[in-house]
């Protein structure tokens, strides 16, 4: 069999593509937190927590009203966009032009207050969230015969799901890039934060956009939460482990960089899935030793702007 | 008769009866249920633990007509907490024994200190079997399984049905590799051969890249040697992976009942597990898990909760016996009692302090099988103590060989 660096090569194609799954869920992840810091200056801790609020509402969903996945996958990230806006509106405009640290450490409490709540009601241990009928079972993936010169081998059986949610990832990030940087509203959110009053004076309601703003970028963070559901456990600290990683993400991609969150997502996905190969014990610190390498060699990040 | 004597009659009264029945300090009994209350092994032990220690204590009504004190506390699963704590429990709080102690390195650090203070430390939730070996301790006991259980169970079991490759996805941590070596003993002992392993890092996310490795290795068994979280998730996940439909078995060897409620049965059917202790092994368990499940929500038991309900019991009938709250001597009067109650029968507490008990074999059952929630374990085969656990000779303790 075809070794690459030591390893078989179908081991070594099933890893990239594991890689570039964790990356999606890490692309639509700090997208919402690179827009939220972006635009709005806030570094928002509650992203973790309400990825999470997003797994469980589509969960309560499906639980007491029988809403199934598709219909959560739109209605779960509207209603936590819905408790999003409310939070903006109520608890971070009064501290809007304190220092950053006011908000950090507020929306650190509401993570906080958000996981502890559901650990009250749902325990630690998870809920079950099944995978819809419609993506269930798998592709078997085979080592294609040009790279290698020999018969098709067998790669990996690829869940269908697991497709789609690169599928879904992409499509969102784009969407979203798109409505930021290309359309007349993504031009107004931008501008709002850069030059409130100039915006202002055209007679645009700038407290809205920005409430929109954030509404927008934890609406994300519930769709990754529906998206993770059906192949993670659904529980109340699913947000905690993730979302140190994503703020180094964010920052690796450079801070408020939106195209930045979304290439470096992807791209350590894949390196956090090569480490496993070679040497898995370092796959939780990986990231982080990529991030302080960017940070010595360029602190403004990979795609960032310069301070 | 003045006010003064009065009082003085009052004061000589309490100083007599507190005479009469000195051998208890402070007065009486009081246990502490040390616990995972919010983190990962809550569900396993955690407010369950507490509810099964208050059942034990109104079941076993006033000692010495008086009622035994209860407190509870989270250790957070960290070492240096649980040792404070129960440092301050025996100094201050007088608390005579410490039940549960979810997580082998509080349970460690737990049973030292109550060596240092002669109070109990009465273990349900750890698994390591350093309790019982290395760091065996006179005040000890380990009540319902270890890791060396676990695998000789588990492991030998799938030996047995063909299983004779393994591969190993092990938390890395020092519980994992101690399952790990334990398991990888059992399987080659079975005449069984061990592939490789992976070292995941603790409270993993995602397991799809180990799962990979463990396929290409082509091991016909994938031993889960990782617990709570961890394992739900490498489960659900080899299932999505196909990993079980393309013919290799899952071996989880340290699994919860409240990790297959969590899981479902779709995912989880058909299996194998070891267990202390199951909710429907006959009427009296069944009886008992029926008045356990009122005051929790409608859950069942886990084997640790049934565990700290038994151990109370029996720590407070060994008191009762000693006539003392000295911790060494209610363990020794532990050792000449046996324990048959809705946890174990003819279950022994051996010199080395661990609880010499049957184990099951246990297959997780079917989504048809199962008549409704909780009915999860189809009990294959009761493995007798003798094979179960560690022979006496084979225990290096220390403190047993003087």
């Amino acid at each position: 069999m075809i070794e690459f660096l030591g390893v078989p090569l179908p081991l070594f194609m099933g890893q990239l593509l594991i890689g570039l799954i964790n990356g999606s869920f890490y692309a639509v992840l700090s997208l919402g937190l690179a827009l939220i810091f972006g635009l709005l200056n806030i570094v928002n801790f509650a992203h973790g927590a309400l990825y999470m609020v997003g797994a469980f509402v589509a969960y309560l969903l499906l639980q007491f009203i029988g809403i199934g996945y598709w219909p959560a996958l739109i209605l779960a990230p509207v209603i936590v966009a819905g408790l999003g806006m409310l939070i903006e509106r109520f608890l971070l405009r009064p501290l809007h032009d304190l220092d950053h640290l006011y908000g950090l450490l507020l929306t650190f409490g509401l993570a906080l207050v958000l996981e502890g709540t559901f650990r009250h009601f749902y325990g630690v241990s998870g809920m079950p969230y099944s995978i819809p009928d419609s993506l269930a079972g798998a592709q078997r993936l085979m080592v294609p015969t040009w790279l290698t010169g020999e018969d098709p081998v067998f790669m990996m059986a690829l869940p269908n799901y697991r497709a789609w949610v690169i599928v879904a990832s992409l499509i969102v990030c784009t969407a979203t890039w798109i409505l930021i940087e290309r359309t007349k509203l993504g031009a107004l959110m931008r501008a709002a934060t850069e030059k409130p009053d100039l915006v202002r004076a055209f007679g645009v309601n700038v407290p809205a956009l920005i409430t929109l703003t954030y509404g927008l970028g934890v609406g994300l963070a519930a769709f990754a939460g529906v998206l993770a559901a059906p192949i993670y456990s659904v529980n109340p600290i699913m947000g905690s482990n993730i979302i140190i990683v994503v703020f180094a993400i964010v920052v690796i991609g450079g801070l408020g960089s939106i195209g930045g969150a979304i290439v470096s997502g992807f791209l350590l996905g894949v390196i956090e899935g090569i480490t496993k190969v070679f040497y898995p014990e370092a796959s939780n610190v990986v990231i982080f030793v990529v991030m302080a390498i960017v940070l010595i060699v360029r602190p403004a990040g990979l795609f960032g702007k310069g301070a | 008769m003045g006010l003064k004597k009065a009082l003085l009659a009052g004061v000589a009264g309490l100083a007599m009866t507190a005479s009469a029945q000195a051998q208890y300090s402070n007065d009486g009994i009081t246990i502490g249920v040390l616990t995972d209350m919010s983190g990962v092994y809550a569900d396993v032990g955690g407010q369950g633990s507490v509810v099964a220690a208050q059942m034990a204590l109104e079941d076993f009504g006033d000692f010495n007509g008086k009622p035994v004190n209860l407190v509870s506390a989270d250790h957070q699963n960290k070492a240096d907490i649980g040792a404070n704590i129960a440092r301050q429990w025996a100094d201050t709080d007088g608390v005579d024994a410490i039940f549960d102690i979810l997580n082998s390195a509080v349970g460690l650090a737990v049973q030292q200190v109550a060596t240092e203070k002669n109070i109990v430390s009465m273990n349900s939730g750890a698994a390591t079997t350093a309790l019982t070996n290395e760091q065996c301790s006179p005040n000890g006991v380990h009540y319902v399984y270890d890791t060396y259980a676990l695998a000789t169970g588990t492991g030998g079991a799938m030996v047995k049905e063909g299983g004779d490759s393994w591969f190993f996805i092990v938390a890395d941590y020092a519980f994992g590799h101690a399952l790990e070596a334990d398991t990888s003993n059992a399987v080659k002992n079975a005449g069984g051969e061990i592939l490789g392993s992976v070292r995941a890092p603790l409270s993993n996310q995602d397991f799809s890249s180990f799962l990979l490795q463990a396929q290409a290795s082509g091991a016909k068994v994938i031993g889960l040697a990782n617990a709570g979280g961890d394992t739900v998730n490498s489960i659900k996940q080899a299932q999505e992976f196909g990993i079980v439909a393309a013919g290799q078995s899952l071996a989880g060897l340290l699994i919860f009942l409240t990790d297959i409620h969590a899981l479902g049965l779709e995912t989880t059917a058909g299996l194998t597990i070891t267990t202390g202790w199951y909710w429907d092994l006959n009427d009296e368990t069944r009886a008992f898990s029926e008045r356990f499940a009122e005051r929790h929500n409608g859950v069942k038991p886990t084997m640790v909760q049934a565990g700290v309900y038994s151990s109370v019991m029996n720590y407070l009938k060994a008191a009762q016996d000693a006539g003392t709250d000295d911790g060494k001597k209610v363990v020794d009067q532990l050792q000449t009692m046996e324990i048959n109650d809705v946890f174990a029968q003819g279950g022994k507490i051996r010199e080395d302090g661990l609880h010499f008990h049957d184990m099951y074999l246990a297959q997780i059952k079917s989504p048809e099988e199962s008549k409704g929630p909780w009915d999860y374990y189809n009990i294959v085969s009761t493995i007798p103590a003798a094979e179960a656990y560690q022979a006496l000779e084979d225990v290096r303790c220390p403190t047993l060989n003087n």
